[in-house]
């Protein structure tokens, strides 16, 4: 694969293994909501981002030109070959620290997402421009119940709190820049990941001291997930389980 | 269907004579092919056995979630998974509006759910089996849904006015369920051999469960002929499993499946099928709580509703204060 190619295959990976994760781990709560409305709608945020995946890890299998497609790339690959950042990893702990770690994605995806509307890669800019719409409501839905648990009684308070204190340290890897980002915006597909982190600290900062929150002064970021060089121990586990039907029944149609 | 034994008023049909003034006029709106409104006068036992059956079939989908939701991780392919969040996340708006459609009788919601986790009220006994392969989620909408369907296609029809519109609108999200599951079948009956076995070892399994979503024989139930002269209950228990044994038999056929019963025949006169009836005395376990997965389920959804009593409590605290401080501004 020529090398402006293998810079947008990895960064197709690293969208499309975001989605693919968090989707996963979002569809954990299946029936276990706290009320009937959230299971409707984790599920349609799982959905969303499981057709987002498909997208972009079609487009991933397009670009590498070795004929593998979505599904070859989502349950054929190890641990190491994946693109995701940490944060999605992270297992999804109360329904608290299920929702922060979404707002903190969501506000980082929407961002963007609207940046990569304008794409010069034309098929970049349709898939962003068509998950958008669904990104939009869900940043809205997840900044509205940050807010309401945040600002609700002392213990969602306190809860809230505690789960922005956690996740707080994985939120800086998705504004890491490496070579292939330096590619990406050369060739003017994707921007500088940097370049999002004012407008990102912008929307967050509103949301959360909406909530009554408080952002963690540590600046520490754990980092490895996009780049794949150090993933966390939980992407393992949820390859056992997403994969599980592919490894164990090769070649099988379903 | 989703609601089974629904006690009744366990009396027999009140005859015209039997009944007051107001029950007579109320009988003639539902022979007439009146709908029911929430306002409108009811007998007492009416709105009971309303209640009972929509809360039971809100119940059902709630619980519902649990055995699919079992599967949705390991869904095979991204396309299989976003059919089977999208079946699920239907299922729980099911529940949604069978939920309104019970209020409007006025039950509240946490009142009936109170009632489901405390193990008073019941939900269909199908969802007390386990889930084990790939399969069963092609069984479960081939079987399960198509079972439901042939139970709420003539609840299109039921008096009670939110009722029969909640049907209209769950028949047509359950017939898009039921073509996927066949679907699902029809990829693992026409695959490898493995996959050949877990269609058929699904269908072994949830066969006979599926018969007895319609619960017992008529003639063993006290409690259908009150409902069906209400038009709560528009078709027997055994007349619906005859459809769906009619129905469902050359379909697994046409999978080059096998019906897990040795006297199954087509009766060329009648044109329907003998069949051999479930075990009755493992569906009374099951109601009992004695079903494989009874606990499993129980114990999920009230963990789900005690883990997330913090969430609402917090969510209504906010809201509360958003309230106030709307009135303090105006």
């Amino acid at each position: 694969m020529p090398k402006q190619d293998e810079a947008l295959f990895q960064f197709l990976l690293r969208m499309g293994d975001n989605t693919l994760v968090l989707g996963h781990r979002v569809s954990e709560w299946c029936g276990h909501s706290p009320v009937l409305e959230e299971d409707i709608a984790l599920a349609n945020t799982a959905l969303d981002l499981i057709g987002q995946t498909q997208f972009w890890l079609g487009l991933a299998g397009e670009v590498e030109g070795k004929g593998r497609s979505a599904d070859d790339l989502a349950f054929l690959r190890d641990v190491w070959d994946f693109r995701s950042i940490l944060l999605v990893e992270l297992p999804n702990g109360d329904f608290g620290q299920t929702l922060m770690r979404q707002f903190l994605f969501d506000a980082w995806q929407s961002i963007m997402l609207g940046r990569l509307m304008s794409s010069s890669e034309k098929r970049v800019a349709d898939i962003a421009e068509k998950a958008s719409k669904e990104v939009a409501y869900h940043v809205e839905r997840s900044a509205g119940t940050v807010v309401g648990l945040g600002d609700g009684t002392e213990e969602s308070h306190e809860r809230m709190q505690a789960a922005l204190q956690h996740l707080w340290p994985y939120v800086g890897e998705m504004f890491m820049s490496d070579d292939i980002d330096a590619e990406m915006v050369k060739r003017g597909i994707a921007p500088d990941p940097a370049s999002l982190r004012e407008e990102y600290d912008a929307l967050v900062g509103r949301v959360l001291s909406e909530a009554t929150l408080t952002i963690p002064d540590d600046p520490f970021a754990h980092k490895g997930g996009r780049t794949g060089k150090q993933h966390s121990e939980h992407l393992g586990h949820i390859l056992t389980q997403m994969q599980w039907l592919q490894r164990a029944y090769p070649g099988a149609n379903w | 269907m989703y609601a089974q034994v629904v006690e009744s008023t366990g009396k027999s049909v009140k005859s015209p004579e039997e009944m007051s003034e107001k029950e007579r006029a109320f009988q003639a709106r539902i022979d007439a092919g009146e709908k029911i409104e929430p306002k409108d006068w009811m007998p007492d036992d009416y709105r009971k056995t309303l209640i009972r059956q929509i809360g039971q079939h809100a119940h059902s989908e709630v619980v519902g979630q649990l055995p699919e939701g079992n599967w949705i991780t390991r869904a095979p392919t991204l396309e299989r998974k976003a059919i089977l969040l999208a079946k699920v996340q239907d299922e729980a708006g099911h529940g949604l509006y069978l939920y309104c459609a019970a209020e409007t009788l006025g039950v509240s919601r946490d009142d009936l759910t109170e009632q489901l986790l405390s193990g008073r009220m019941k939900y269909s006994s199908i969802f007390n089996y386990p889930t084990l392969t790939w399969a069963d989620m092609g069984a479960v909408g081939w079987l399960v849904d198509g079972a439901a369907i042939m139970n709420q296609v003539p609840l299109q029809r039921t008096s009670f006015g939110p009722y029969s519109r909640a049907m209209i609108r769950v028949c047509k999200e359950e017939s898009f369920h039921q073509r996927q599951g066949y679907d699902i079948m029809m990829k693992m009956a026409n695959g490898t051999p493995a996959q050949k076995a877990m269609a058929q070892d699904a269908l072994n399994r949830l066969w006979y469960p599926s018969l007895m979503m319609f619960g017992p024989s008529d003639k063993n139930s006290v409690h259908s002929a009150q409902s069906m002269a209400w038009k709560i209950k528009i078709d027997s228990n055994d007349g619906l499993r005859q459809r769906f044994v009619d129905q469902t038999v050359p379909q697994a056929e046409y999978l080059g499946l096998t019906i897990p019963d040795d006297n199954l025949r087509l009766d060329e006169e009648t044109g329907h099928y003998e069949f051999s009836q479930p075990d009755w005395s493992e569906f009374n376990d099951v109601l009992r709580g004695n079903g494989p997965c009874n606990t499993e389920r129980l114990n999920a959804r009230n963990k789900a509703w005690n883990d997330g009593a913090w969430v609402r409590d917090g969510l209504m605290a906010h809201a509360a204060k958003k309230a106030a401080a709307k009135i303090a501004a105006e």
